[in-house]
């Protein structure tokens, strides 16, 4: 493979830029594979080249029914962090956070990987003390967490609303210093790259209609590309993990949403942080290129749609602009769905299931793409050793059955329907 | 924007609604020995159709009644309203 770096770009210069490597191939699928990955987003990717760079499985394809990089891993708002309060989530994140500030060297692919922090408004004194507390618990998992106060918070987002009199004051705040963002794209494309040179055929446009299943153990999947066959398959599917599950009659604790994102007109740098509003769900970054990027709630309801309606966009815009009355002068450029697996307690489902050779990836509800890197990794072990990894203890299937809920913030059931 | 027509107003816009997801799901009967197995089921378990669904939800703004809708989970055409009491044919 063509190594990328300041002296290829140079060489390439002289020949007009027309002599680059294809940086994935587009193989035909072969009869056979040790492991086949459904879906070639984010996770599926990570996956496939953990699997080949961490346990030497390289005769492995990846399979997706449209194109790598976009679904999901191209469309979400692009925030990285590791603020949980609970053990499993946090130390699976905090993991993820140091594959991310290696990533860039690690794929030879700049992923802009950028730690800018990020602030989680309070605007009560409750609050206040909630955020102390995740706060200390992020410190004992050795994460950074820092409690600002309302001074402080104004220091760093002077252009957030800082009146005296507005219906969600300002208290203070809980900030992530090494939290951050990176360019979702190159993240999807890095991992490609990579997979597809240590082997791994990545198969575009290739759906998945059906699985060979007998015995109590999964042999291939059928696709519109022919059957394949394969030891072990791995699903990666995101919010179309239901659809597959149908087909495998399996019933998750999953249901399908949809989540809508939106940037403004690019405008001069102001925000220098992720930035949520705590009393509700919005959330909002700057990214490089000027564009305001946020996002807040669900639609509300089931949604395959991968668009969204506009009142909740009315709504999550509505909090934008209590929080930073400005956005109000900015023209909207583009608004966007995804659909997501929201699992019943908010947090994901890494496991085996009970078809032998058959793996589940899926409950990401919010938080599937910082989550890539941790997620392919644990995947990629669970995989190749038939067994969850410590990091993905947590992350069970039969948690739902046992009682064990990783429901971060103690909401009970459908923590995202409220 | 939907338009959902409550069988007791008439048709109104999405924001008089709130949702109350799947519609199918049935509470185990009272009194009688549930299986984890079927309270899972009950409690966390759902199909999440893509397609033709049957749901919950209540006209909030409006009657304040509990209704079922059949609508399309990727088209979001809806189909038919029931009262809450009415069963699914």
């Amino acid at each position: 493979m063509q190594k990328y770096s300041v002296f290829s770009l140079v060489k390439n210069a002289f020949s007009n830029h027309e002599n680059w490597d294809l940086a994935w191939k587009d193989p035909t699928p072969k009869n056979e594979y040790d492991v086949v990955i459904i879906g070639g987003g984010g996770h599926g990717l990570a996956t496939a080249y953990y699997l080949a760079k961490e346990h030497n499985i390289t005769n492995v394809a990846i399979i997706e029914k449209g194109w790598i990089g976009g679904g999901n891993v191209g469309r979400n708002t692009t925030i990285i962090r590791s603020n949980y309060m609970h053990d499993e989530n946090a130390l699976f994140s905090e993991f993820g956070m140091d594959l991310w500030r290696r990533m860039s060297q690690d794929l030879n692919y700049n992923v802009m990987f950028s730690p800018r922090g990020i602030i989680n408004l309070a605007h009560s004194d409750a609050q206040m003390n909630t955020y102390a507390r995740r706060g200390n618990s992020m410190r004992l998992n050795g994460i950074d967490a820092v409690l600002l106060n309302r001074e402080e918070v104004k220091e760093i987002i002077p252009m957030a609303d800082f009146s005296e009199n507005v219906r969600f004051p300002i208290f203070g705040g809980l900030m992530q210093p090494s939290a951050g963002t990176a360019r979702h794209d190159a993240v999807a494309w890095g991992y490609a790259r990579q997979a597809d040179d240590m082997g791994v055929d990545i198969i575009q446009n290739c759906e998945v209609i059906g699985f060979d299943v007998s015995a109590g153990k999964i042999n291939g999947v059928r696709t519109s590309r022919g059957d394949i066959k394969a030891k072990k398959i791995g699903l990666c599917v995101a919010g179309s993990t239901n659809i597959l599950a149908e087909k495998l009659n399996m019933t998750l604790p999953i249901e399908t949403h949809l989540l809508q994102a939106c940037v403004s007109e690019p405008v001069k740098p102001v925000l220098d942080k992720v930035v949520t509003f705590g009393a509700g769900h919005f959330y909002i970054s700057q990214s490089d290129k000027g564009e305001m990027v946020m996002g807040g709630d669900l639609d509300g309801y089931n949604s395959y749609a991968q668009r969204g309606n506009l009142p909740t966009l009315q709504h999550v815009l509505t909090e934008g602009i209590a929080m930073m009355p400005f956005l109000s002068k900015l023209k909207m450029l583009r608004t966007w769905g995804g659909i997501m697996d929201m699992s019943m307690d908010g947090s994901p489902i890494i496991d085996k299931t009970h078809i032998e050779g058959l793996y589940l990836n899926c409950g990401w509800c919010y938080g599937g793409f910082k989550a890539t890197p941790a997620s392919g990794w644990t995947f990629a072990h669970t995989i190749a050793q038939d067994r969850v990894h410590e990091l993905n203890a947590g992350y069970s299937l039969n948690r739902f059955n046992t009682g064990h809920l990783l429901d971060e913030k103690g909401l009970g059931t459908k923590t995202w329907i409220s | 924007m939907l338009h959902i027509k409550c069988p007791h107003c008439g048709m109104r816009s999405q924001n008089e609604f709130s949702y109350g997801g799947d519609a199918t799901v049935k509470r185990p009967e009272l009194g009688e020995e549930i299986s984890d197995h079927d309270w899972d089921n009950f409690v966390y378990n759902r199909k999440s159709l893509r397609g033709k669904h049957w749901e919950l939800w209540q006209h909030l703004s409006g009657c304040r009644q509990w209704i079922k809708v059949q609508r399309d989970t990727a088209t979001h055409e809806i189909f038919k309203t029931l009262k809450a009491n009415e069963d699914i044919s």
